[in-house]
């Protein structure tokens, strides 16, 4: 816990990242969404009475930026989740049962890693339209295991080679107590900060498939918001419709900052070895 | 010899399962792709509606009473031939579309490419050999700052503050509808003043990277014995950074250069989309936002073909760079 205070990146990341679950969590209550349409007041610049201005429907953008919020970190959660229980699994699979098993599988994951991502994310989008949260996720998480599950998989083959290992497997502990109580333990804090770095990773592609209305069900995610304002009304271009525009990419500017402070303040106190990763 | 059989092998592999996956997902789209393009012919041609439907299937390459197998086979030696499908909404073969819009995205992405590993390289070295300079913590945080910042969101602020607000730079097209190609000065300055936000968007994105792993790669090279020996022997600094340090540093990143000219169609979707520049990328934007399974298949194909060659090459380049490699890979 000192060495998390006494590392002003990680506290900073820290901060940012509670102000922006503050406002997923409790922000909605606060901020209500209005529901009807004020197309005399549309596009305004920001008042007091609409801190961030307007939309093309005259609502207000604060209220759409609170509500995003909690879209966006919500898909975003639910991809990182299921991103690492895909490479916890594969990646312990592998690493354990060796030979031809684990040659297959380090194929796929090659093959995985060498295929741009975004496109095929995007694709899949489209093609299945997504509607919901949940398969939304899905479609991200295929594309963000690999590499964190050729990382468990090398992990676990100097993991598998320890005298612990080794003496649980004598005393006949079997396979499940090996995985769950000598393995994952130790492959853990690894997955704790890739974490926030998946989250990060699937906050930049869901907005950005938003954004090009591939995956249109919800419509106060900040990648629809920028959608509506650029591809769908053209507000982008209207003078006093900046703060429409600015709001949400301000949004995911001050996010993702946030979590990459985060996750590089995390890495630096719990691996200095990771450092001369950077 | 043997690793490089491996992966190529591996290459070919991926190629061909992203080719045969493709065209199982395409197969599944929901709804039938055909109908509406048939329709579409129906209402500006007067065709009755089974003509324009056999139409559409045959451009399209596409027949939905042959077995899976069976359209399969057919798509893959249609694919063998080079012929990368047809595109609905253009009418026009996606070979031809290709054409057009792959030279706008090399010229901008290669551009935008060399100018920040140039100025990125640059500073890295710099930070590298003055390690207690000003300098330093300037360039890690701008590559801090960049690092989280995603690529479409510096696109967006470039266009709405420079294409938009200030009218420096035009928002959309590769150059001005009223000139004709050719080269001459005019069109050429034309072409620069069009691609120059995209390049900035691009370039602004890629230094910080590029100058964390100079420096990185920097500061292991001034820790080898030949450094030391080219302090030793009286050398001018000058003439140690840039014939020592910088040459040996700059081998570790041709890789990753190499593998970065793979991964521009790929990262060119939305900055292409925001400054509607007409490469690959924004094809590639049109064909999702339109449904056009067909350019869409077309266009993927090639960009995952494009990437997987290039990271091919930067394994093989890499090795052929660094004769330590090839040891390593006989063991």
């Amino acid at each position: 816990m000192r060495t998390f205070l006494g590392n002003k990146r990680a506290l900073a990341g820290a901060a940012i990242l509670l102000l922006y679950l503050l406002m997923a969590t409790v922000g909605p209550y606060v901020v209500p969404l209005e529901a009807e349409q004020h197309p005399e007041r549309a596009l305004r610049p920001p008042s007091l009475e609409h801190p961030l201005g307007t939309d093309y429907l005259g609502r207000d953008v604060l209220a759409q930026i609170v509500h995003g919020s909690r879209d966006v970190l919500f898909v975003a959660f639910l991809a990182a989740l299921f991103a690492i229980l895909i490479a916890i699994s594969i990646g312990i699979f592998a690493g354990l049962k060796g030979g031809i098993t684990d040659q297959v599988l380090m194929t796929f994951v090659n093959m995985m890693l060498t295929i741009p991502h975004l496109p095929v994310m995007m694709i899949l989008a489209a093609v299945f339209r997504v509607k919901d949260p949940f398969s939304f996720a899905l479609i991200l998480a295929f594309w963000m295991w690999a590499g964190l599950a050729r990382a468990i998989r090398s992990q676990v083959l100097s993991l598998r080679e320890r005298e612990f290992i080794e003496a649980a497997r004598l005393l006949k502990l079997g396979t499940v107590h090996i995985v769950f109580k000598e393995i994952l333990p130790n492959v853990m804090p690894y997955v704790a900060i890739n974490f926030v770095s998946m989250m990060r990773g699937a906050i930049v592609s869901s907005v950005a498939i938003m954004f090009l209305g591939l995956a249109p069900f919800s419509a106060n995610n900040w990648g629809m918001m920028l959608n509506m304002a650029t591809i769908q009304t053209g507000a982008i271009y209207i003078p006093q419709a900046l703060s429409y525009v600015l709001s949400p990419l301000l949004a995911i500017m001050l996010l993702q900052l946030g979590g990459y402070f985060f996750a590089h303040g995390l890495e630096e106190i719990f691996n200095p070895r990771l450092r001369a990763h950077e | 010899m043997l690793i490089i059989a491996k992966r190529a092998l591996l290459a070919i592999l991926t190629i061909v399962v992203v080719s045969i996956v493709t065209f199982l997902v395409i197969q599944n789209v929901p709804g039938d792709p055909l109908y509406e393009w048939a329709m579409d012919m129906v209402q500006t041609s007067g065709l009755d509606f089974e003509t324009a439907y056999k139409i559409a299937a045959q451009m399209y390459g596409y027949n939905p009473n042959e077995p899976l197998l069976e359209r399969l086979v057919t798509y893959l030696k249609r694919l063998l031939r080079g012929n990368l499908g047809y595109s609905m909404i253009y009418r026009a073969s996606v070979n031809e579309i290709v054409a057009k819009a792959l030279p706008w995205t090399a010229f901008v992405v290669s551009t935008a490419l060399l100018l920040s590993f140039a100025i990125g390289a640059a500073l890295g070295t710099a930070i590298a050999w003055k390690r207690r300079s000003l300098l330093d913590p300037l360039v890690t945080g701008y590559a801090s700052l960049t690092a989280a910042t995603p690529d479409y969101v510096t696109a967006m602020l470039l266009l709405l503050f420079f294409a938009i607000r200030l009218k420096w730079f035009p928002s959309r097209g590769a150059y001005d509808i009223g000139l004709t190609p050719g080269l001459n000065l005019e069109f050429i300055a034309n072409v620069l003043y069009h691609a120059a936000l995209p390049i900035l968007a691009y370039t602004i994105e890629g230094i910080g990277g590029w100058a964390l792993a100079m420096k990185g790669s920097a500061v292991s090279v001034l820790g080898e014995d030949y450094i030391m020996a080219a302090r030793a022997r009286g050398l001018k600094d000058r003439r140690i950074v840039t014939a020592y340090l910088a040459r040996n540093s700059i081998l570790p990143l041709i890789t990753a250069l190499a593998i970065s000219f793979g991964g521009m169609f790929g990262g060119s979707i939305l900055i292409e989309t925001i400054f509607n520049y007409p490469g690959m990328g924004w094809f590639f934007s049109q064909a999702l936002m339109r449904k056009d399974y067909g350019m869409l298949q077309g266009l993927f194909l090639l960009t995952i073909t494009a990437t997987i060659l290039a990271n091919f090459l930067a394994d093989i380049l890499y090795a052929k760079l660094d004769p330590r490699v090839r040891l390593e890979g006989g063991r």
